[in-house]
């Protein structure tokens, strides 16, 4: 029954993930927390519209999981490495255009005059994109790694790197739509 | 289904993929023993550094009782290494509390976290499920060289001009983070302790990620769940503990960082005055701080001890002759405490301001936890009880270990409850209480390990009469240092004050002193343990493969074992542990690798 999608069994790179996954969620909770709390802190909670170009890097963000669940599959059917690759590519390109384009919200924002410091909503809103685009980066140099393997591996020999790496890049778009939702509902 | 005594799927595939990945030895000076791959090195590598780490967080504690002691006699020397806060060999009450908040600082991180759990479980832990190495051996080396920057980042607070951070290791906002204003050390000092403590989270928390992976993927054929030995579970469980606990307490560091040098305003509250000066923050909450750092801390406690537990479980049998008492219930005891310590953390927060009725909520879980704590050490004398003890020195540090966490833990239960904390809070009662529950039984359970893995680590056996002396003195000591703290916090003798040479507190001066000898005798007998441990190492006799006829995996390779830990042989499992006082081919126990009938396990 595990024989139909060698991709996914359990292998130590994929239990490591789940593991990672576990971490970083219980991170971003400590942060969602201490959110919450610093809101009721004091009064000097500043509401502001977010940069609509959010909306679009989103858009780019979910295309990027699913050029990328593509290249897994077509790994999987044993079409070879050089089929999933420009899948692959893709993925890489997408997510590396969206963490520009959270970049250039940020400048948006700056032109607005709020930054950092300027108050708890605007820490709170570079710090969270900031360090979800530090895990989003991560996952491009895993998935650089995984392009490596992958070239290097036989027909029909998935590395089980891909798996574990497609599996993380999802977690990050759903942890990026959480951020979003909380950002939109909280600023 | 397979059931739990066969070996599943999973494992058959990955032993068959372990066999293909046959790593190859490592080649070069710096691949063997700086940039090490292997876990066996990275975790010696751990310990070494937890000794250094020991040594300097022992003379600071030095330090301070020679202080405490003789508040006004000048320490030789001092004058010269700090100048300014020093001056004449009397050190200031600032200067005392850098020492404090160092102290504090290197022992729970860089000692009681590296070496119980980082140390020994990455050296043991995949040798006693049968695995050639941690499954992601990359990141393990990134763990300890991670940690070990975090460890000289620290140290660096040492060397910049306004010294070492005086905030405690608890780092109480919003001291800690309003920037030099609040205090010398407050600085550029306290930056390098956020930034150092934020690295330290990155290294465990990959250490956590293998620990976690390589039990759950890489156990060889027959290695259950079950069959797993207790140091495995206390390490796994550790490991869990530690990946949720360092997750929030990274968080908490970036924060910190941020209100520092980011001019940022989480944990700063609005018109705060610091000498005489207002703060630029507004709106912030000190309470948010604690909140996220005892969230990771009172788990950090769990996190220090409970390797311990696993060494004290593991260790015991093997002298005692019997297995240990309840297997199941003492993992699921176990277990207990690693959940229930998420739920307790508000019992160091009963005096911050925080609501009267959480303090209750906090203080119902604080003394359900001693529940389990109080089976898992039942579970150890019914081990004791009727045994013929192997008087070793490994077995008298369990033994010690009982002991001190038996009189830590019970002034624990004093402290659970909020009306009694309120006045013991404050006080050397607590000082008394961490240091036994915590600080003194973590150390036993890392001289238990020592002595019992010393002969596998370096293949020599350590020196037992020096060993037993050290044993009977440090235990004599540790009581003389610590008992004492009780009595002095019922008096009412304040902690955190550099010297008691006010009119009101002069009385409780003789028994300060009496504690600073004791302290400095003790320190000075663990130059026995050091002579020992340097000795030993190149001189000691050589050790055999299983000098304590215990049963585990790591007795079944060589003394010390080759870098792919079993050579060309498979380990397979065939029971239990915990198989002593039974028949066995060559003596009272049977071993995990070793099949009923003969032979060294199965063929590779």
């Amino acid at each position: 029954m595990s024989t139909a999608n060698p991709v996914i069994t359990s292998s130590p790179s994929r239990t490591g993930v789940w593991v990672g996954i576990a971490a970083i969620t219980m991170s971003f909770a400590a942060f969602t927390s201490a959110m919450v709390v610093r809101q009721g802190a004091a009064p000097d909670w500043l509401h502001f519209r977010l940069p609509p170009l959010l909306y679009l890097n989103t858009v780019i963000l979910l295309a990027s999981s699913a050029t990328l669940e593509r290249c897994r599959r077509r790994a999987a059917s044993g079409a070879g490495p050089a089929a999933a690759i420009p899948w692959l590519a893709a993925s890489i390109t997408l997510g590396l255009l969206f963490v520009v384009g959270q970049a250039l919200a940020w400048r948006d924002l700056a032109a607005q005059g709020l930054y950092l410091a300027t108050g708890p909503s605007s820490a709170f809103f570079y710090l969270l994109t900031a360090v979800h685009a530090i895990h989003l980066l991560g996952g491009v140099v895993a998935l650089i790694y995984v392009w490596f393997r992958l070239v290097r591996t036989e027909a029909n020999n998935v590395p089980s790197a891909l798996g574990a790496t497609v599996l993380y890049w999802h977690f990050v778009g759903v942890l990026w739509l959480y951020l979003l939702l909380i950002l939109a509902i909280r600023l | 289904m397979a059931d739990s005594a066969s070996p599943s799927p999973v494992h058959r595939d990955t032993t068959e993929k372990l066999a293909q990945l046959k790593h190859l030895p490592p080649e070069g000076f710096l691949r063997t023993h700086v940039f090490s791959l292997d876990h066996k090195v990275i975790g010696k590598q751990y310990l070494d550094m937890a000794l250094v780490a020991v040594i300097v967080g022992m003379v600071l504690s030095w330090l301070m009782r020679f202080h405490l002691g003789f508040p006004e006699t000048p320490v030789p020397g001092l004058g010269t290494i700090a100048p300014s806060s020093g001056a004449g060999g009397v050190m200031t009450p600032e200067l005392y509390l850098s020492l404090m908040t160092m102290h504090g600082t290197i022992m729970v991180f860089f000692v009681l976290t590296t070496a119980p759990f980082a140390g020994f479980g990455n050296f043991f832990l995949p040798i006693q499920v049968g695995a050639e190495d941690m499954a992601f051996p990359r990141f393990n080396m990134m763990s300890f060289w991670v940690t070990f920057v975090g460890f000289l980042v620290l140290l660096a607070a040492f060397l910049v001009p306004e010294g070492a951070p005086i905030s405690g290791w608890t780092a109480y906002a919003p001291l800690s983070a309003v920037g030099k204003d609040a205090g010398p050390g407050l600085g550029l000092g306290q930056t390098l302790w956020a930034v150092s403590i934020a690295l330290f989270c990155v290294g465990q928390l990959l250490g956590s990620l293998n620990f976690i992976t390589t039990t759950l993927d890489l156990r060889t054929k027959g290695m259950s769940l079950a069959r797993m030995p207790f140091s495995t579970w206390a390490w796994f469980i550790t490991s869990i503990i530690g990946l949720i606990a360092f997750s929030v307490l990274l968080p908490a560091c970036v924060l910190l960082f941020l209100d520092r040098v980011g001019g940022t305003s989480f944990f700063i509250p609005a018109g705060l005055v610091i000498s005489d000066r207002l703060q630029p923050h507004s709106g912030g909450s000190p309470l948010l701080w604690q909140h996220l750092f005892w969230f990771f801390g009172h788990p950090e406690v769990y996190i220090a001890i409970l390797p311990g537990f696993g060494i004290v479980s593991h260790v015991l049998p093997a002298f005692a002759r019997k297995p240990v008492l309840g297997p199941r219930l003492l993992i699921g005891c176990m277990a207990a405490i690693g959940f229930l310590s998420y739920t307790v953390w508000g019992h160091h927060m009963f005096l911050s301001g925080m609501n009267p009725f959480s303090a209750t909520l906090f203080s119902v879980p604080t003394l359900v936890i001693t529940i389990p704590a109080t089976i898992v050490v039942l579970l150890w004398i019914g081990t004791l009880y009727g045994a013929r003890l192997r008087f070793t020195t490994a077995a008298l540090f369990c033994i010690g270990f009982i002991s001190v966490f038996v009189s830590g833990g019970i002034s624990g239960f004093f402290l659970a409850q909020p009306s009694i904390d309120t006045y013991l809070h404050g006080t050397y009662f607590v000082v008394g209480h961490f240091h036994f529950v915590m600080g003194v039984a973590a150390m036993f359970g890392i001289f238990a390990g020592t002595y019992f893995w010393f002969p596998k680590m370096y293949g020599r056996m350590m020196n037992e009469t020096l060993g037993k002396w050290h044993f009977v003195l440090t235990f004599i000591g540790v009581y003389c240092i610590f008992m004492p703290m009780h009595y002095l916090g019922l008096a009412g003798n304040v902690r955190r004050y550099s010297a008691f040479t006010d009119e009101y507190m002069k009385g409780s001066l003789p028994l300060h002193r009496f504690i600073t000898y004791a302290a400095l005798v003790t320190g000075a007998v663990q130059i026995l343990f050091f002579i020992n441990l340097f000795w030993s190492r190149f001189r000691g006799a050589v050790a055999p493969e299983n000098p304590w006829e215990a049963t585990t995996l790591e007795w079944s390779t060589s003394s010390p074992p080759p870098f792919d830990n079993f050579g060309t042989w498979h380990p397979v499992v065939y029971r239990g542990p915990d198989e002593y006082g039974v028949e066995g081919p060559s003596g009272d126990f049977r071993m995990q690798a070793v099949p009923d009938r003969g032979g060294k396990g199965a063929p590779a």
